[in-house]
């Protein structure tokens, strides 16, 4: 009896300690999930900006200012004869020597013609190839400005400073004033960066050139890490013996993985190039180069697929008599295939955005023409995007935001591809 | 779906190796220095529009970088010309030489002015080459003892001369392996360093430790290595007004309306200033072209032609419009010739 009481004390004093700790340990759990939350919300605050400010720097590239010129198909310039090396840049000229009639010093015709992008001519040149009965009559045509007649269009030199800090000079801008007044000066959707190769002239640039590159380089890399990585992960999986031998492959698959990415593109320099002797900046070697670097990524990602596939399963099919092999292509692939997709897609799309192993092997070159194959020297996405931000000229400022948003588009569209095929194939035991 | 792979692994290195196999190439590949970089792609795009012939491949890899890879032997799977922003070295010839590449045709194209510029929020600077050195050698000179120097003890531009401001040093430039940096080391700190008589009497008694006293840039954060992307030291040195950058003249003229280059021993870096020489920061760029080559890649020759021609090199040419000051009439033509009759240059050239 005498015993009770004190136990009884103790008892209560072991529970008040619990409830004075109770609201200390409340408000250290709700401080820890206000830490996560504030560590979600500066992430994707600093996610807002980037997509922000990359927007915000690059949704004018889309759009591009033209010009209407009046243009006299001269016959005795256009020669039916020699159509390919008439004198196209002349007829530009001419027209803008007319509408401006005023213009006479060497200095003011320079810039007078530098109103209009020099791409104009070629456009012209394949204008009067398509339409020869038009030669001797006078055409409309909307060429492309120039790159800093665009600039000062879309806002981006402003007009207050003083001339002498100015690219664009004050008769130019009297110029544009005066295009604009006539309604010879539209911007129009900007078709040309989704079309054409690179070019110096930010007016003619566009990323047609780097998406067929990469696109190559991604099927070579596609068509050989995938099955070599499903057979290696398969037989690592299913048939190797578990022995010292396999352990250190394990282990070194592992550490491949995080080997940084320029490594590889030395290795492809030195194996590929110099050994092999296949030719610099073509897609055959960068998509060779950027499969060594997904493998791993692809072997580990298969590997966790199969692993994931109970032994039930293979155990089942054993019973009924089937051989190893028939276990494995007939029922375990089959299931452990939607990881093994999903494994892949990342990877590609960890290849897509990769530049650093593709300087070694010159793919980060200036490339006008678009590939048209696997040997045709081309450079990628994300390695357009790192030449057009070294570029003075300040027009290609918008054009690297806007090819940065197609890369994003890309990646965006890759990872959804993942997850939809994560979601509509995967089974749960 | 096994077969489908194994198919187009097949396919891919059949189409891989039967090329490799046939060993040809129908385009022009051009390696070498960023600062050429922006020229000859300019001539490359006008020649792929206009000739019928591919466009050239460019790869920016640096004048080092470019003699290289150009040196390194005769075959497609060489680059046929490399660009360069200073001079082929003796070493580099005669490496090239040991290789097989013999006869190298030499262009000089234009010149180039180096700039040292600031934010122009902030105030002009007006700096002699002597200035330049003080500010940015690792070691000067310490008092009048010939021979004497102490680790670099300038903090300020004060602290160099006492007419420019009080303003920290702080200078966004290219790293080691860039020839702009090559140039400027020699052009405008060399050219400083030698206004001290003891320094340049050491240039005869010991050219190894002139060079390295006029050459050596401080290590200790005043001169900052800014990577090769010149379009970044433009936004750094917008967003800080105290900075100096040190770039190419063509960046300065797209950025006018965010950027003064410096005076440099009284002349502004201009256009007209530069073409005369009068600007002393300013070098010659040239590109070299493997004679071997000339017959066996198509359109080279072409090239040549166009690069040579007045529209893009003259006084009015189109590399004008991209920032390439161009060389007088005669040299012009001196070096039409060259490439017209392929002279290639002989040791007896250094």
């Amino acid at each position: 009896m005498n015993n009770s009481l004190p136990r009884h004390q103790s008892d209560l004093r072991t529970m008040d300690i619990v409830n004075q700790g109770l609201s200390r340990r409340y408000r250290a759990e709700k401080r820890f999930r206000i830490y996560g939350i504030a560590a979600v919300i500066v992430s994707m605050a600093f996610l807002l900006f980037l997509f922000v400010s990359i927007g915000v720097n690059g949704y004018t590239a889309f759009q591009q200012t033209y010009v209407q010129l009046d243009i006299h198909l001269d016959p005795e310039m256009l020669d039916a004869g020699s159509l390919a090396d008439a004198n196209y840049q002349g007829l530009i000229k001419r027209s803008l020597g007319e509408m401006f009639p005023e213009v006479k010093t060497r200095k003011e015709i320079r810039q007078l013609y530098g109103m209009v992008s020099n791409g104009a001519a070629y456009q012209l040149q394949d204008f009067v190839r398509k339409n020869q009965n038009r030669i001797g009559s006078v055409i409309q045509l909307w060429v492309p400005a120039d790159d800093d007649v665009d600039m000062v269009v879309k806002g981006h030199i402003e007009r207050d400073v003083p001339e002498s800090d100015r690219r664009v000079k004050d008769n130019q801008m009297a110029w544009i004033d005066h295009f604009q007044a006539n309604g010879r000066l539209e911007k129009r959707f900007n078709t040309t960066f989704f079309t054409a190769g690179d070019s110096r002239e930010p007016e003619l640039a566009g990323i047609r050139g780097a998406a067929a590159g990469s696109f190559y380089t991604l099927l070579v890399t596609l068509l050989l890490s995938f099955p070599i990585g499903v057979a290696t992960a398969v037989y690592l999986e299913e048939f190797a013996p578990k022995n010292r031998w396999t352990d250190l492959i394990e282990v070194n698959i592992n550490n491949l993985a995080a080997v940084p990415s320029i490594v590889y593109g030395l290795l492809g320099l030195a194996v590929f190039l110099n050994f092999f002797g296949l030719p610099r900046s073509v897609p055959l070697v960068g998509g060779l180069v950027l499969t060594l670097m997904t493998l791993p990524t692809i072997i580990i990602a298969s590997r966790a697929a199969l692993k994931s596939v109970p032994p039930s399963i293979r155990e089942a099919a054993l019973g009924v008599g089937a051989s190893r092999t028939q276990m494995v292509m007939h029922h375990v692939l089959p299931l452990a295939l939607p990881g093994m997709l999903t494994g892949t897609i990342i990877g590609m799309a960890q290849a897509l955005g990769e530049t650093a192993p593709l300087l070694m092997i010159g793919m980060v070159a200036f490339i006008v023409d678009i590939p048209g194959g696997f040997t045709d020297p081309s450079t990628v996405l994300p390695v357009q995007i790192f030449l057009w931000a070294d570029s003075p000229e300040r027009a290609f400022l918008e054009r690297t935001s806007a090819a940065i948003m197609v890369l994003l588009a890309f990646l965006v569209t890759m990872n959804a591809a993942a997850v939809f095929l994560r979601k509509k194939f995967e089974r749960r035991w | 779906m096994k077969k489908v792979f194994i198919a187009g692994l097949a396919l891919v290195f059949a189409l891989g190796l039967g090329n490799a196999g046939a060993a040809s190439r129908d385009y022009i590949s051009i390696v070498g220095s960023s600062t050429v970089y922006p020229f000859a792609t300019v001539v490359a795009e006008n020649f792929g529009k206009t000739s019928g012939f591919k466009t050239p491949t460019i790869e920016s890899t640096g004048s080092g970088g470019g003699h290289k890879l150009f040196g390194a032997g005769v075959g497609v799977e060489y680059p046929d010309i490399t660009n360069s922003s200073r001079r082929i070295k003796k070493s580099e010839f005669e490496a090239a030489a040991a290789n097989g590449v013999t006869e190298i045709i030499e262009v000089k194209i234009g010149y180039d002015g180096i700039v040292i510029a600031n934010s122009n929020k902030a105030g002009l600077f007006k700096l002699s080459r002597k200035d330049i050195f003080l500010a940015l050698a690792k070691d000067v000179p310490y008092g009048n003892v010939a021979g004497e120097t102490v680790p670099n003890p300038n903090k300020t531009w004060k602290d160099v001369n006492p007419a420019l401001p009080d303003i920290k040093i702080e200078v966004l430039g290219p790293p080691p392996t860039s020839g702009t940096r090559d140039a400027f080391v020699e052009l405008a700190m060399e050219g400083g360093a030698k206004k001290f008589d003891w320094i340049a009497d050491l240039n005869k008694k010991d050219n190894k430790a002139y060079k390295a006293l006029c050459h050596t840039i401080r290590e200790d954060g005043a001169y900052i290595e800014a990577g090769e992307n010149d379009n970044l030291i433009v936004q750094k040195l917008d967003t800080n007004p105290d900075a100096l950058g040190i770039f190419g003249f063509s960046f300065l003229d797209q950025n006018t309306d965010k950027l003064q280059g410096a005076l440099v021993d009284g002349i502004a870096p201009e256009f007209d200033a530069i073409a005369d020489g009068s600007y002393p920061v300013s070098r010659p760029l040239f590109f070299y072209v493997k004679k071997a080559h000339v017959d066996s890649i198509p359109g080279i020759r072409e090239f040549l032609a166009e690069f040579t021609s007045e529209k893009a090199w003259g006084d009015e040419g189109y590399l004008t419009d991209k920032g390439l000051i161009p060389m007088p009439e005669a040299e012009r033509k001196k070096y039409r010739q060259a490439v017209e009759n392929l002279t290639p240059l002989s040791a007896s050239d250094f």
